[in-house]
Formats: C-alpha cells, sequence, structure tokens
C-alpha cells in the first residue's frame, strides 16, 4: 500500500506561486520559490516566511503534565516560567536520540512540545504511551497551523499584520494572542535571524498568509530553510542527529544540564563521563565546490568520518557542512580532506555556528 | 528562448559553430531545472572527449550534474569566469554562460542532434 504525500492547508498558496514542489518526509512541500539563493539572501538582510505545518504540535495538560513530560526529554523543565520554550531532545532508553524538539510552557499544567514532521508519529506514539493516567495528550497538529517570519524586518511585519508584538519577547519566550481563536508568537527559528514562528488555527493560516504577502513578505522554501540553518549551525534530524548517536556524539551537552533522570540520563552521563568515540564538528572548504552527506572524511589519507551535511553556503560563499569525527581528530583547526568520489576537497574543523547575525 | 545555429541534445546541452571551433553550453531549460548554480567543474584544455563523455559537472544548490560531449573533440578553453561567478550560467545560458569550446571536433557528429526548432518540438513534449 502507498501513502499519497500530505499536504499542508498552504498547499494551494504554494502552487499558484510557482513553487517546485518535493515529498519531504511524506509531505509536498516548496523547495523554492524564485530561487535558493534568493529566498536565503531575503530571509538575512529583509524578511521571509516558511510554511513550516508539516511539523508536529502536541499539547499536553492536567496535573503532573510538566513532571511527566520532564521525564521524558533532556530539557530542564522544572525552571521554565509561563511564556517559555526550552529546545532538547527526546531520548531511548540507550542514549538514543529519537527526536528534537521545543517544549513550551503556558502554565504548570499546560504544554506543547514541538518536533519535526518526519519523526512526528513516532514521537506521539512515545510520548503518549508514556504519560500517566490524568494528563491529558492532544496531537494538535492538523488543528493548530505554524509559520516561520525570520529576518531583521520580521518583528516589524509581525507587528504590521498581526498587531502583535514580537521585538520585546526575550529569545525562546512566547505569548498567546487571539486569531480567530489561540494564537502564539514565539521568539524562536531556524535561520540564525531574529524572527517568529507563528501558531493559529489552522482555519486561518491561508488568510494569514496572504496578508504577509500582501505586506510584502515573501516566502521562502525548505532549500533555503536548509542553507540557512546550516550557516547557523543547527542540526537537522536524520543528518546530524540520529538514533544511533546521543546528544554527546552530536556535540550538544550544553543541552544536557538536567540533574533529575529523564529516559537515557544514564546513558548520556556514562557517556559524557568516558568521552563518546566520535563526535559531530563542522568543516568548512576553501572553494565553492561541495561535500555531501555520506562522503568520507580523511586525515592522512585514512577514512576518519562521515559527511553528515553539506552544502555551498550562500552568504560566506564557500561550501561548509558538519561530519560525525573520530573524537580523537575532531579538533577545530584539523586540515582535513573529503572524497566526493569525483575528487578530495580540503577542508578544515570548525566549531559551529559558521555565520551569525550581526 | 532557443536560438538559431545551434545544436541540441536530449540532454540539454547546445553546441554552436563558429569556422573550426564548437562552443557547448547548457539550454535555459537545462539552467531552469537545475536552479541556482553554485560551482562548475570544468575540462582543461588538451582534454579529449568523445560524444557523450562527460566534459563538465555542474553544481546547484541541492546536487550536481553531468554535461555531456555534444560531439567528440579536444578542449581548446574553458569559460574561467564560472569560477567566481557560476551564477552566469543561470543568467545567460545561451551566451555568457558557455562552459567550453572544442577545436578540433567531430563536425559529422552535428547531424546527430536536433535543431533548434526540433529541440522546442522535443521540450514541449516531454
Amino acid at each position: 500500500m502507498t501513502h499519497e504525500p500530505m499536504r499542508t492547508p498552504l498547499y494551494d498558496a504554494h502552487v499558484k506561486l510557482g513553487a517546485r514542489m518535493v515529498d519531504f518526509s511524506g509531505w509536498m512541500m516548496p523547495i523554492q520559490y524564485d530561487g535558493i539563493i534568493a529566498e536565503h539572501h531575503r530571509t538575512r538582510t529583509d524578511v521571509t516566511m516558511f510554511d513550516t505545518c508539516h511539523m508536529g504540535r502536541f499539547r499536553v495538560a492536567g496535573p503532573g503534565s510538566g513532571e511527566a513530560i520532564n521525564r521524558l526529554v533532556t530539557a530542564e523543565l522544572s525552571t521554565l516560567k509561563d511564556g517559555q520554550c526550552r529546545y532538547g531532545f527526546l531520548l531511548r532508553e540507550d542514549g538514543g536520540i529519537l527526536d528534537d524538539l521545543i517544549v513550551y510552557r503556558f502554565d504548570a499544567e499546560h504544554w506543547m512540545i514541538v518536533v519535526n514532521a518526519g519523526t512526528l508519529p513516532k514521537d506521539r506514539e512515545w510520548i503518549r504511551s508514556r504519560l500517566p493516567a490524568g494528563v491529558m495528550f492532544e496531537d494538535a497538529s492538523s488543528r493548530m497551523a505554524k509559520l516561520d517570519v525570520q529576518g531583521p524586518k520580521a518583528f516589524a511585519k509581525t507587528a504590521e499584520v498581526l498587531g502583535v508584538d514580537a521585538a520585546s519577547l526575550g529569545y525562546f519566550r512566547f505569548r498567546t494572542f487571539d486569531y480567530g481563536g489561540e494564537a502564539i508568537v514565539s521568539r524562536t527559528g531556524y535561520t540564525g535571524e531574529k524572527g517568529v514562528e507563528l501558531y493559529v488555527d489552522a482555519t486561518r493560516i491561508v488568510e494569514l498568509w496572504d496578508r504577509f504577502l500582501a505586506a510584502g513578505v515573501k516566502p521562502a522554501g525548505l532549500g533555503a530553510r536548509d542553507t540557512l540553518r546550516l550557516e547557523a549551525g543547527l542540526p537537522l534530524y536524520g543528518h546530524e542527529l540520529s538514533e544511533d548517536i546521543t546528544p554527546v556524539e552530536a556535540g550538544l551537552e550544553r543541552y544536557l544540564t538536567k540533574a533529575s533522570a529523564y529516559i537515557g540520563s544514564d546513558v548520556v552521563r556514562q557517556r559524557r563521563e568516558q568521552g563518546p568515540a566520535k563526535r559531530l564538528t563542522g568543516f568548512r572548504i576553501e572553494g565553492r565546490q561541495a561535500a555531501r552527506a555520506g562522503q568520507t572524511v580523511l586525515v592522512n589519507n585514512r577514512p576518519v568520518g562521515i559527511v553528515t551535511s553539506g552544502s555551498f553556503a550562500p552568504t560566506l560563499q564557500v561550501a561548509i557542512g558538519f561530519a560525525m569525527v573520530e573524537m580523537a581528530l575532531a579538533a577545530p583547526g584539523t586540515p582535513v580532506q573529503v572524497d566526493t568520489g569525483r575528487n578530495c576537497l580540503d577542508a578544515v574543523l570548525v566549531n559551529p555556528p559558521f555565520y551569525k547575525a550581526g | 528562448m532557443v536560438q538559431k545555429n545551434v545544436w541540441y541534445t536530449k540532454d540539454h546541452e547546445w553546441v554552436s559553430v563558429e569556422g573550426d571551433t564548437a562552443t557547448v553550453g547548457i539550454s535555459d531549460h537545462a539552467q531552469a531545472a537545475l536552479g541556482d548554480i553554485t560551482f562548475v567543474d570544468l575540462p582543461k584544455p588538451g582534454k579529449v572527449v568523445k560524444a557523450h563523455d562527460s566534459l563538465a559537472v555542474i553544481e546547484s544548490v541541492k546536487a550536481a550534474s553531468d554535461v555531456y560531449a555534444p560531439v567528440g573533440g579536444t578542449v581548446c578553453a574553458a569559460n574561467d569566469t564560472l569560477g567566481a561567478a557560476p551564477e552566469t550560467i543561470n543568467q545567460a545560458p545561451l551566451g555568457e554562460g558557455w562552459l567550453c569550446k572544442l577545436k578540433p571536433f567531430d563536425a559529422a557528429g552535428l547531424a546527430a542532434l536536433m535543431t533548434a526548432e526540433q529541440y522546442e518540438a522535443f521540450l514541449a513534449e516531454s
């Protein structure tokens, strides 16, 4: 039995704008509109919007809901304030990463968990089946829509279109507002620029999209989303993160500060004490030819790692990427080569981010 | 936008001839399909190719694509301006975005290629 790819409520809008559509994790999504590089630059210098409806949004509520989620994720939720959110990971008992996610606290008994599209069904079953009786779980992914508005003008355009002040929100803070029902604006994003993620009722998303278009905000697709997040040094599940590694191998120990136990915390602690055998690192090629995921990283002709993501970086004008490399050789500054199959590219290991917004 | 005095391949390369020199590039259809071009791996002068050999590799943000020699010949020049500005291929695929020149080249090989009108028809039916 084959499944047709799913469509977000904005599918017709993308087609109407002439977007090139691809199947991404079972969803027909826009890869580009007027060009990946133009959309990338526009996000860094102006403002763009991204249809992110395909991502998952779970609502968890009731007495003990916060404590219940806190036992499932690496993020320390006990110190979150109302209107604050935090990035973390959902781990298996063996420490393998099921997903990266953001947990939002509305109040002590109302939470939202935002997850990736490709892992939505897996995450849903994992979380729902591990919540105690009395804690309510709702997969709100169809009921609520999500739109990312990113770039230096994102706050201004959000204020213009919605009358909502995002500029005064701190980073990883959010507030609710009314937009034909409950709506959320959070100061979060996946581009390395200032911006917001907007959550509105799915019945209002087409209208919201049209209002941003009318205000002069152009859309950007998944192609630019990938080049932007790569430059910003942000991992992508399925590339930098997977069930085969813990966040320690991913070099993301700064997100593992929680002292209390969660699923996978024993393995995480052991791995940190012993040190991982391999580590995720960035690399930079002094040239435009890209390394791609799956290619081998070499030091003195010896294979020492594998590329997890690679692309030409439009803002930096060179090729960059991430690679999982033997721990002993993963230090920034190490010169390496990447075997593209056609040739070997000279590169140097660097700590991400590759780019920081001015 | 398909020029005259040019021959086309089914793989969307074009070749134009002036005297004993053939110039090779990719069509407007090809550059649009590739998207933003970020890097071009051009052949070195002196390289000898047969028709259908890989002549160059064009990278776009998401992928790498081979460019095949429309006819056999010897590379006599490559478009060095593309090193710093590969997007020229997107902007002017039939003009300044030329990839390389062949001299000598196998003129008999042109007979197997499509004229501009035939290429337009070929695009229309695919």
